[in-house]
């Protein structure tokens, strides 16, 4: 793998070919916030928090750093007036949804985010994935998928596939920003499968 | 049918179907097209077929059941050749009047067009002023063809570009002469078509692929199928050129699952021009090699994205990727994928069979060509136009459109449908162009024509349009899911009178972030409408915010 010299935040930073930017930036020490990244799974691209600014032969634009190749002489700014913004607004639609979760509430501080700024729709999850992701990437079960599309997407366990596989896995409660995956699931458990929890406690 | 061997048999094969015609023997041409067909044209299309066999063969008269003409306001549409004379809102009754007089050689009065204020008649297609002031490159063939029947497509010209460009040229020169020619897609972007071809050739790998986008989800937007039902051959012999000369083998239909019609003469246009052997081996003897498959959407509207198009006919759920590579790189399984709109290819065959000079000829500076417009709203004769790039919208909507019901004023013409924008009837002699309209606020997107008139209420159109696309965005991703939600909610509460202080500001803000964070363009560009309103027509928003938040001050007081 060839070394590509690029600038960030107006250091050099050295990054070898196939990285992306939030990686190279990483390596040298340099924050980028993001909410649906996760090392195990691949990158997703879709909570647009890690934007940056990219210039380009002279030409700005905003791309996601999770997934936007590293490139030689590229130079990235992760922090700008625009940049910032992006963030805020981002934030402030996901607290009308989570206005709780510590993840949230801290970058919000950050970035002057108001999480009273939207009409609030209080349904916790913030769709980043992560729980869908990890099950289907790292534990290869597919207990939990996206339903639905726009903006009635939502997460769902699958019961017949989470009735065998959760009870002794629950991983995904501990990567989940704002705890709805715990909730969904013990939903799902309650509605789908009711027992399955006495008779592993009588088990016990 | 024998599969033709050169370029010398299709002539001949040409020349034959051509003598075997009567040039002054009347033929009828009935409008089988969408809204016609609506209209249930398909009765007095029957109604023609039983009169016209019930005649003595040779003294007999010509039946076609061809595509939009383009009239739809005044279907079931019938033109009667060979001198084109139009009759409009033909029901089944007027047929054997209609055949008596064109073997008299007279016309029948009461169906030909008046002109609703001064009454004045126009009886051939040339005279009707919806047509008048059109150029009909593209769509003008649709009254000579069956669209099933190859024979027509052969007969007006069709597949004489393809073999000039097998052999006459280089595949370097038909992407030359596309790039000459200055052809932009069609679809919604106007990018440059040759350029995009010229990458996908030189992209490395032996596989690579062509596209036709058939997907046209706009709702607005009905001049694709009018075009590719209409005249299928015409978008195949486009995309097999392309194929040549991007060094494509495999290529791609994605149409519409949900209209029959077309599927039906895409699937028979293929088959015949098979059996002719102008697709698949050895095509015209050339030994340039080349299939189709055809490809159903999903009847989402995002899945006519490119990326998420491409994961479509790959087999997987049609959910955009970030192209930070082009998809003319790597598209359909990583392989080099050009696509084009079904608009963008039928202009292919004209370019090459009459030069790129000729075409450059025909528009502005920077856009090139014809270009179709569905043209619907408040107006009075809806329908499809194709004007000369460059045409000032208030010809498009006063002398084809015939101007405003009802005596109306024009407030606004929308262009593009949920992802454009619209302009205040003040600018209505902006030309159609690519980059003019873009920098007005109002891009052409795919070439939908809405015309508002002085009653409509500016806030609830951005609405409607936010609407349409909440329901369609994937939901993948932040702003575009959330953003529109939140815009949504804000533009709804307005609307209901319940505005409050700061939604311009809120409005302001999600159309900003939507606009540069999204990742693929339908997000992008979902604010789109809602910034032309906020340039054009801010006034009419703070009214309405104003009377919301009077009202909620007077219920605290
Ligand atoms: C949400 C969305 C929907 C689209 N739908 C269509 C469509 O229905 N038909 C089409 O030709 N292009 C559509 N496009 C544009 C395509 O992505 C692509 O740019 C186009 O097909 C390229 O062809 P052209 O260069 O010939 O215009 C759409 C784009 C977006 C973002
Ligand atoms: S912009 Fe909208 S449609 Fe496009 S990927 Fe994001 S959520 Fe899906
Ligand atoms: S971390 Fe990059 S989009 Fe979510």
């Amino acid at each position: 793998m060839s070394e590509i010299v690029m600038q960030i935040d107006g250091k050099e930073v050295k990054a070898s070919d196939g990285m992306t930017v939030l990686q190279a930036a990483r390596v040298a020490g340099i924050h980028i916030p993001t909410v649906c990244h996760h090392d195990k799974l691949e990158p997703f691209g879709g909570c647009r928090m890690c934007m940056v600014e990219v210039e380009v032969r002279g030409r700005k634009s905003y791309v996601v750093s999770c997934l936007y190749p590293v490139a030689p002489d590229l130079v990235v700014h992760t922090r700008s007036e625009r940049v910032d913004k992006i963030r805020r607004v981002i934030l402030e639609e996901l607290l009308a949804h989570a206005p709780n979760s510590p993840e949230l509430v801290a970058l919000a501080a950050e970035y002057g985010a108001d999480r009273d700024r939207f009409d609030k729709d209080p349904s916790f999850c913030i769709l980043c994935g992560l729980c869908v992701r990890y099950c289907a990437e790292v534990k290869q079960k597919n207990a939990v998928d996206f339903i639905e599309r726009g903006a009635q997407r939502a997460i769902s366990f699958i019961p017949e596939i989470a009735a065998k596989e959760c009870w002794d896995c629950q991983e995904c409660f501990a990567i989940c920003p704002t705890s709805y995956a715990q909730a969904a699931y013990f939903l799902t458990e309650a509605l789908a499968f009711p027992g399955r929890r006495k008779s592993a406690m009588h088990g016990a | 049918m024998t599969r033709l061997q050169s370029a010398a048999e299709l002539e001949l094969l040409r020349a034959g179907i051509l003598s075997a015609r009567d040039a002054a023997r009347p033929c009828i041409a009935v409008c089988t097209g969408a809204a016609c067909n609506g209209l249930d044209s398909a009765r007095v299309a029957r109604a023609f077929e039983v009169e016209a066999g019930k005649m003595a063969p040779g003294a007999g008269i010509e039946v076609r059941a061809t595509g939009c003409h383009g009239f739809c306001e005044k279907g079931p549409n019938v033109v009667v050749g060979p001198d084109d004379i139009c009759y409009f809102e033909v029901t089944p009754d007027d047929v054997p009047e209609i055949i008596a007089s064109a073997l008299k050689g007279e016309v029948v009065e009461r169906l030909v067009y008046k002109h609703p204020e001064t009454g004045e008649k126009a009886v051939h297609m040339g005279e009707v002023p919806f047509y008048r002031h059109q150029t009909r490159l593209l769509i003008g063939d649709n009254i000579r063809i069956d669209p099933k029947r190859i024979e027509d497509y052969v007969a007006v010209g069709g597949y004489a570009a393809l073999a000039k460009a097998l052999f006459q040229m280089t595949p370097d020169q038909v992407v030359d002469e596309v790039k000459k020619a200055s052809l932009r897609g069609r679809g919604g972007g106007g990018f440059p078509a040759g350029q995009k071809w010229e990458t996908a050739k030189n992209a490395p790998g032996d596989e690579k692929y062509v596209i036709v986008n058939g997907h046209e989800g706009e709702p607005g937007a009905f001049m694709d199928r009018a075009l590719f039902t209409g005249n299928p051959h015409k978008v195949l012999e486009g995309l097999i050129i392309g194929a040549y000369a991007i060094g494509s083998h495999r290529g791609f239909i994605y149409t519409r699952h949900d209209s029959p019609q077309l599927i039906e003469h895409i699937e028979t246009a293929l088959a015949q021009a098979e059996e002719y052997g102008l697709l698949g081996e050895n095509i015209l003897g050339s030994g340039f090699d080349f299939r189709v498959e055809v490809h159903f959407d999903v009847g989402i509207f995002v899945s006519g994205e490119s990326s998420a198009l491409m994961r479509s006919i790959e087999g997987q759920p049609p959910e955009p990727r970030p192209k930070y590579i082009r998809t003319s790189v790597a598209g359909i399984w990583d392989k080099p994928s050009n696509l084009n709109n079904v608009e963008t290819w039928a202009n292919v065959p004209q370019i090459i069979s009459r030069g790129a000079e000729w075409y450059a000829g025909i528009g502005t500076e920077r856009s090139k060509g014809t270009k179709l417009v569905s043209l619907s709203g408040n107006v009075v004769n809806s329908g499809v136009v194709e004007v000369p790039m460059g045409t000032p919208l208030r010809k498009i909507v006063y002398d084809m459109g015939g101007g405003i019901p009802g005596g109306k004023a024009a407030k606004a013409v929308h262009f593009g449908g949920p992802m454009g924008g619209s302009i205040p009837a003040s600018l209505i002699d902006a030309p159609l162009d690519f980059d003019e309209l873009a920098a007005l606020g109002a891009p052409i997107g795919a070439g939908g024509l809405l015309v508002m008139d002085e009653d409509t209420d500016m806030v609830d159109v951005a609405r409607y349009f936010l609407e349409f696309l909440t329901n369609e965005s994937c939901g993948k991703c932040v702003p575009c899911r959330e953003g529109m939600r939140q815009t949504l909610k804000v533009l709804t509460n307005i609307t209901k009178g319940k505005g409050r202080d700061g939604d311009i500001g809120r409005l302001e803000d999600l159309n900003d972030v939507t606009g540069a964070a999204c990742l693929c363009a339908l997000g992008r560009t979902a604010s789109d409408p809602l910034k032309s309103m906020l340039r054009y027509f801010k006034d009419e928003y703070e009214l309405q915010i104003a009377r919301g938040s009077q009202a909620a001050g007077n219920t605290a007081k």
